[in-house]
């Protein structure tokens, strides 16, 4: 092997404390334990760590405090109604979530939403991409000692919050879609809404980038810090701007197109060295893609329908149920038995803030599902942090952990 | 390529069955002695990115639980999903050594379904607590729980979705036809 | 007013006006409910609604309760804020034990209250099984104003509470 290749094969944290693990394995251990209630492991996330000193040596991530059973209540309703159960997945996109499963859900029955659907549902996701961003820049914040950052980012997350509330009645339990389109069509005054958000948007995130970037508490406690490499990124299966982070441009939004984004114009930011603050500013750079894509579909907003129409297995329209036999029938139907799914396997994977959202739906035909899998970025994200966290510091843990951006409700399901 | 090589990876391409297309999805099957040997070969197809592992229960069938992988492949952007099928207490060779990211997933598929991975470095409950007794996904466990060692605190109860859709039963009053979930055995009589 | 208090020696009538004369419950139970002090028991969705109450917009400053403690011996109202599963109802249960007296608890949103939707192996229906409640607030998750009108419910409890110095002498 020539001197070239061993340096850069030591490049990352993870080959470093290879390296180091026998100068590591002298004097006395410490067992620290963290949480699961702690205000650094947003959430109930519990790290047991063994110290040398100040370098952590072990960790043992201990996830599963926040486990509800999410797929066994799944297998016992139809399919409409696990929509509320994906608001609480993770629960900083609720509107994302709704999405990906309804998206899964249609590709199991074969049909394709109406174009107005479409771009509503991009605009639903690029909404709960930019909140549940915000939220994770104002805590990684505050967990690296900058307070003003999180109350900064609520301030926005509100305005975002009476978008959804309009949009839903809701600020974040929106539970907004349904097999086959949405519950409701755009209130009047929400497009503009949107497009007001967006335009002042772009400067907030220009201040937040100043007070950021050159913050020298911030980048001294970001820099080269957890840095993960591309392949093992991608080994772990990280996804999202965990893994654009680290230089892998995967994004599913541009490798595996659904609702219409191949048509969108916006690019896909990436990190170079896979460290805290390139995580952190991948963060950054997405929002303002987000604003791109949503000035974009607002401009193209089509007319039409906004729910697939199939009687059998769709909702019908709330004033032809109260007035019409056939509908009140189909209503009657599709509310007490489910829609009738195909029986068959699919997975569908979004693009969530987080990561690749996945369903594996498995139906043997009717109204509810035989198994349905939740592939949560959140969960396979955290999958790393055994072997990313020791070599650092305990100093470095908050660090590491409000880059790596995780919701627990996700990763436990 | 050596002989013994070409016909062992011939041998394998025997071994897997093609199943179906659905929604544009290719799913094989292959015995899971085989497994291991597949997946190695395809990471270095190109499928280098493990989405996900799911173990699913069909209780009634045999052998009783299917272990599917998906896989993904960036450079040419195809998904492939791999199933393997294993009978209750037989253990599916682990995939650990493989990909990195199969660890956490092969715990849950442990925890959850109780699907024993073999190979594994470290196969403990992930998400339920250490020492928990069941496996909450077969489909013989009720939505409710079972008595664990916590009395207190883990105590049974009739789910309200137990035995869920909606459904409306004949019955002369009209709150007891109202669409509501009832209990399987309920529903069963 | 203190700076004429320690100004005089003896009985001075000027003194008379500027006292304010109360029971001991009266002025306690005000400082207490004036300053609680919460432990932000964040498990699930609940947590960023709690989030956003302590934010700019909704300010839970306002009422005296801004200072969210993470250490249990620094606070005292525990607000459960998401759904209590069993392998965390003990470590909220040790939590809950480790705070110091007077202590009170307000149950928010469905899941931390009853359960909520989630009837299933893993969820605790409710922190009232392993926690004394005080104020029970609805919703899934409830509004940042409800939070607040819990707040307020819990104060005005605080305010009708009686005996502090019949307590202490239990104590002792």
């Amino acid at each position: 092997m020539s001197t070239a290749t061993t340096t850069m094969e030591f490049g990352d944290t993870l080959a470093r404390t290879a390296e180091m693990a026998p100068q590591l394995d002298v004097g006395e251990k410490l067992v620290l334990n963290i949480g699961p209630s702690h205000p650094s492991t947003h959430g109930v996330l519990r790290l047991v760590l063994e110290l040398d000193g100040e370098v952590i040596t072990k960790a043992d991530t201990d996830v599963g405090y926040l486990h509800r059973g999410d797929e066994k209540i799944a297998e016992n309703m139809t399919w409409n109604q696990f929509v509320p159960y994906t608001d609480r997945l993770d629960y900083l996109a609720p509107l994302a979530n709704n999405v990906a499963y309804t998206c899964a859900v249609e590709k199991l029955m074969g049909y394709d939403l109406p174009p107005r659907a479409k771009v509503t549902r991009v605009i639903c996701c690029e909404l709960a991409r930019i909140s549940a961003h915000l939220l994770g820049l104002g805590a990684f914040a505050m967990d690296v000692g900058a307070m003003t950052m999180f109350l900064y980012t609520f301030t926005e997350r509100e305005k975002i919050y009476n978008l959804i509330e309009l949009l839903t009645g809701a600020r974040f339990t929106t539970s907004f879609t349904r097999v086959g389109g949405q519950t409701r069509d755009l209130p009047p005054g929400f497009l503009d809404g949107v497009k007001e958000f967006s335009e002042q948007f772009m400067g907030k995130l220009d201040e937040f980038g100043k007070m950021l970037n050159r913050n020298r508490i911030f980048v001294d406690r970001t820099k080269d810090i957890g840095v993960i490499s591309s392949t093992a990124a991608l080994d772990f299966g990280l996804t999202g701007p965990n893994l654009r982070g680290s230089g892998n441009d995967y994004d599913v939004r541009k490798y595996f197109p659904y609702l219409g984004y191949e048509t969108y114009d916006f690019e896909v930011p990436v990190g170079q060295t896979g460290d805290c603050y390139d995580r952190f500013a991948v963060r950054m750079e997405e929002m303002r893609q987000s604003v791109k894509i949503l000035l974009q579909a607002v401009a193209k907003m089509p007319g039409g329908p906004w729910m697939v129409s199939d009687p059998k297995s769709i909702l019908p329209p709330k004033d032809k149920v109260l007035t019409k036999m056939e509908e009140l029938i189909h209503q009657f139907i599709v509310v007490t038995q489910g829609p009738d799914a195909p029986p068959g396997e699919v997975y569908f994977g979004a693009e969530n803030p987080k990561g690749e959202l996945g369903f594996y739906l498995n139906s043997r035909g009717g109204g509810v599902p035989h198994r349905l899998k939740i592939r949560a970025p959140s969960f396979c994200n955290l999958g790393i942090l055994n072997t990313l966290l020791p070599g650092h510091t305990v100093s470095d843990v908050p660090a590491i952990l409000g880059s790596i951006d995780f919701v627990m409700g996700e990763c436990d399901r | 390529m050596s002989e013994a090589a070409a016909d062992s990876s011939a041998d394998l391409v025997a071994a897997v069955k093609i199943l179906p297309e659905f929604r544009g999805e290719t799913s094989w099957e292959v015995p899971k002695e085989r497994l291991v040997e597949l997946m190695t070969a395809l990471k270095k197809e190109g499928m280098t990115y493990l989405v996900d592992i799911t173990a699913v229960d069909n209780q009634g069938e045999d052998p009783r639980f299917e272990v599917v992988y998906e896989l993904c492949d960036l450079s040419s952007r195809k998904h492939l999903r791999v199933k393997t099928r294993a009978a209750e207490g037989e253990p599916v060779p682990s995939v650990c050594s493989v990909w990195k990211g199969a660890d956490w997933h092969e715990r849950e598929a442990w925890d959850m379904v109780g699907v024993k991975f073999s190979g594994h470095p470290d196969l403990r409950r992930i998400l339920m607590w250490d020492g928990y007794p069941h496996h909450p996904l077969r489909k013989d466990f009720p939505l409710e729980g079972l008595p664990t060692e916590m009395p207190d605190i883990a105590f049974t109860a009739k789910a309200p979705l137990e035995g869920g859709p909606f459904v409306t039963s004949p019955a002369p009053f009209s709150h007891e036809r109202e669409p509501r979930a009832h209990p399987a055995e309920e529903r069963s009589l | 007013m203190a700076g004429t208090i320690t100004g005089a020696m003896g009985y001075n009538s000027k003194v008379e006006g500027n006292i304010v004369l109360t029971t001991l419950d009266a002025a306690v139970n005000w400082m207490r409910k004036n300053s609680l002090w919460p432990m932000p028991m964040g498990l699930a969705c609940c947590a960023i609604e709690l989030m956003a109450s302590a934010s700019s917009r909704f300010d839970i400053a306002r009422f005296g309760a801004e200072v969210m403690r993470f250490s249990p011996r620094q606070s005292d109202l525990m607000i459960v804020a998401g759904t209590v599963t069993y392998k965390m109802a003990l470590a909220t249960k040790r939590i809950w034990d480790q705070m110091a007296e007077p202590k009170w608890c307000i149950a928010m949103g469905a899941c931390a209250s009853t359960g909520g939707m989630y009837r299933s192996y893993a969820v605790l229906q409710g922190i009232d099984h392993l926690v004394p409640v005080d104020v029970y607030v609805s919703g899934c998750p409830p509004r940042p104003e409800a939070v607040l009108e819990a707040l307020m419910t819990l104060q005005d409890k605080i305010a009708r509470s009686r005996g502090v110095v019949l307590n202490q002498k239990q104590a002792a």
